[in-house]
């Protein structure tokens, strides 16, 4: 086994890898950008490195600078976590030539899976069921119109090296075509530097379901059943749950051996998603594969008993799947809501800022995989996920009302987050009636709230009212807790009863 | 102590004394019977009778924020015997600040010093976390002064922009 891995990454999935590697017994090496030398995941580390200024570019991304930590600290094997390096085949390529093991695919798999018309070449000659669409680029505005007719409007229009909803458009008309064609292209380059756009047919509103495989260097293939990620705001995830609520067991199985034949089309070993649209009469289309590590594992680990990361770290170590398909069994039900800072009342807009009081969610079926502390400064250069809550029952209603209470239980002051939008989502009768689609959000979004959403009864205006006094009255001294401050009974605490109490906050994680 | 506390655009007067760890508190007058224990900072753990409310306090720049549960409320806390800290009508007249929502880099400057601008005109973009935000203009007039230059490092609540 590796004694040293080091993790190309930052924020809660290196807080993660991290973790799995002490659970290992092995030691963790972290590198860092100059704005997050107080990051979480250098603090849980066991070796930092700094590795440049803070445009990506410059630090995460720099792939001669994280080769020359490997080899200053001697670490052996590189989790690049998701984002950053993470699907990028060069970098696949250079570990591999620098004797470092890079935990994910092979270059080639990432290669073959990495751009979506490429992908699709890949799988056609493996009874893959694909949306109506080019395999290839479109080359000209005459050709997309010709294919448009061909398949049928809508269509969508997505960059081949897409992610993220950037270079998507969505065309009702001809008319539109045209300008829809371009700003897809000019995004694409923009966004991927590659401007290659292809055509599918469009479904309307389709559920987003997508099966996590594992795979061995061994030829072996296993799918680890679905997660349904079909709550998004723009293209992008926003809750995710496992299973999902209109897949049994026979759709489950159907998807899992397409998702297998996808992976094996690519040659494919370590953690991967194989993700599908699912139309109206619950026919499937393969998308995309992810050749990384996703950042709703989590739920899929809660149903499934398995550790995705222990996992991939054994099967980069060269050891067999130590499972077979039929020993994988979906119990419970898990849903994870990715907490970011943002700001719901200013069309969630980033907010970056200090984190001045944070408290933390508890108790039964409750996960929290996070990258944030109180005290702790948001950067404002990376990607506003802070941490993910994820709650797990016996089944799908009482994970919500777990995932609900722990959200009421869970506060972070000082800056904005979206947990507001979980509360409402989670108590929308259409998502607890699971009738989720990709339009889902959006529809909700447009509503108002409920006025008993937001409008505070009497009694509750009046407990802020007074509550506000009193924390002027303290001033200063609201900084002291622990002090029962009634009827002359003041419960003092021990001293030092503040470091005891964080300390087991921290043993409970 | 005396306050004015607005809350949601009405004011309350509270009386509240606080003697050998006794709390006695008046609103507008009428006695309301209140236990509280600070749980740590910025948390108290207030009783109303026998109902329990969990409340945090959240200084963002000069606002309070008064959480009860998961309700948030702005307020403005004055002590009536000063003049200090007054509440200022909130017309429209007089010069307009435009500050930053939140930290960030100004990466473009959509207006001149001296151009006009209608309600809701966009001034300044900032940047951060690689969403750009436009910083628009509260009130028709004329871009008086722009603070800040293309690239400039900001604050939440700094000044980008005073609008006539």
């Amino acid at each position: 086994m590796f004694k040293k891995i080091l993790i190309a990454n930052r924020g809660e999935i290196a807080v993660r890898v991290v973790r799995a590697c002490h659970e290992m017994g092995i030691a963790a090496v972290a590198v860092y950008s100059d704005v997050d030398r107080a990051s979480l995941h250098v603090r849980k580390a066991d070796e930092a490195y700094p590795i440049g200024s803070a445009p990506a570019a410059e630090s995460y991304l720099n792939i001669p600078k994280v080769l020359d930590v490997a080899a200053r600290s001697g670490a052996e094997a590189i989790h690049p976590g998701y984002g950053f390096l993470s699907e990028n085949p060069r970098f696949a390529r250079a570990c591999a030539d620098a004797g470092v093991k890079f935990i994910g695919p092979t270059a080639a798999a990432m290669e073959a899976m990495g751009s979506k018309t490429r992908a699709r070449q890949a799988v056609e000659r493996f009874d893959v069921p694909m949306v109506p669409g080019t395999s290839s680029g479109l080359t000209s505005l005459e050709q997309a119109e010709q294919m448009a007719v061909q398949i049928g409007y809508p269509v969508m229009l997505k960059a081949a090296a897409g992610g993220g909803g950037k270079g998507m458009r969505l065309v009702h008309v001809p008319g539109e075509l045209r300008s829809a064609l371009e700003s897809a292209q000019s995004e694409a380059e923009r966004a991927f530097g590659d401007s290659e756009v292809y055509m599918e047919k469009a479904i309307l509103n389709p559920r987003h379901i997508e099966i996590q495989i594992i795979a061995d260097e061994h030829g072996n293939t296993v799918y680890l059943g679905e997660r349904e990620c079909s709550v998004q705001r723009r293209h992008q995830k926003v809750v995710e749950e496992a299973p999902s609520p209109i897949v049994d067991v026979e759709m489950r199985r159907r998807m899992g051996e397409v998702a297998v034949r996808v992976a094996q089309a690519a040659g494919y070993s370590n953690a991967g998603t194989v993700e599908f649209l699912v139309d109206q009469n619950q026919d499937f289309y393969f998308l995309e594969m992810n050749t990384r590590l996703q950042v709703e594992h989590p739920v899929t680990e809660l149903v499934t008993g398995l550790d995705l990361v222990h996992l991939q770290i054994h099967i980069a170590n060269g050891e067999p799947l130590p499972f077979r398909q039929q020993d994988i069994q979906i119990r419970g039900h898990a849903i994870e809501c990715r907490i970011y800072a943002e700001d719901p009342d200013n069309n969630y807009f980033p907010s970056p800022g200090k984190i001045t009081l944070l408290l933390l969610p508890s108790g039964p079926g409750i996960r929290r995989d996070s990258g944030m502390y109180e005290g702790w400064t948001v950067p404002m250069e990376y990607d506003p996920l802070l941490a993910k809550l994820i709650g797990y029952g016996t089944d799908r209603d009482q994970t919500i009302g777990r995932l609900a209470r722990a959200l009421n239980e869970y506060f972070v002051g000082g800056i904005k987050t979206n947990i507001s939008l979980f509360r409402r989502i989670l108590s929308s009768p259409d998502f607890r009636a699971a009738k989720i689609d990709t339009g889902f959000l959006d529809r909700l979004l447009k509503q108002k709230e409920r006025s008993g959403d937001s409008k505070p009864g009497p009694q509750t205006t009046e407990v802020a009212v007074i509550a506000a006094g009193m924390f002027a009255v303290l001033g200063t001294a609201g900084a002291s807790a622990g002090v029962h401050v009634v009827n002359g009974s003041t419960a003092q605490p021990a001293a030092g009863s503040k470091w005891k109490a964080a300390a087991e906050r921290e043993a409970l994680r | 102590m005396t306050y004015d506390v607005a809350i949601d655009g009405k004011s309350y007067r509270l009386d509240l004394d606080h003697i050998d760890d006794v709390w006695s508190c008046r609103v507008d007058g009428r006695e309301v019977e209140v236990d509280a224990v600070l749980a740590r900072p910025n948390v108290l753990s207030l009783r109303l009778g026998n109902a329990v409310f969990e409340v945090k306090c959240e200084r963002v720049g000069a606002d309070i924020h008064i959480w009860v549960g998961s309700q948030r409320f702005a307020a403005e806390i004055r002590d009536p015997r000063s003049l200090r800290g007054r509440v200022r009508a909130g017309d429209d007249e007089g010069p307009k600040k435009l500050t930053a929502p939140m930290p960030g880099k100004v990466v473009r400057l959509l207006l001149r010093q001296g151009s006009a601008v209608d309600a809701g005109g966009g001034v300044v973009v900032v940047e951060a976390m690689k969403m750009q935000n436009e910083v628009k203009s509260p009130k028709k007039g004329t871009v008086q002064k722009i603070l800040v230059t293309e690239g400039a490092a900001v604050n939440a609540g700094d000044v980008l922009a005073i609008v006539e």
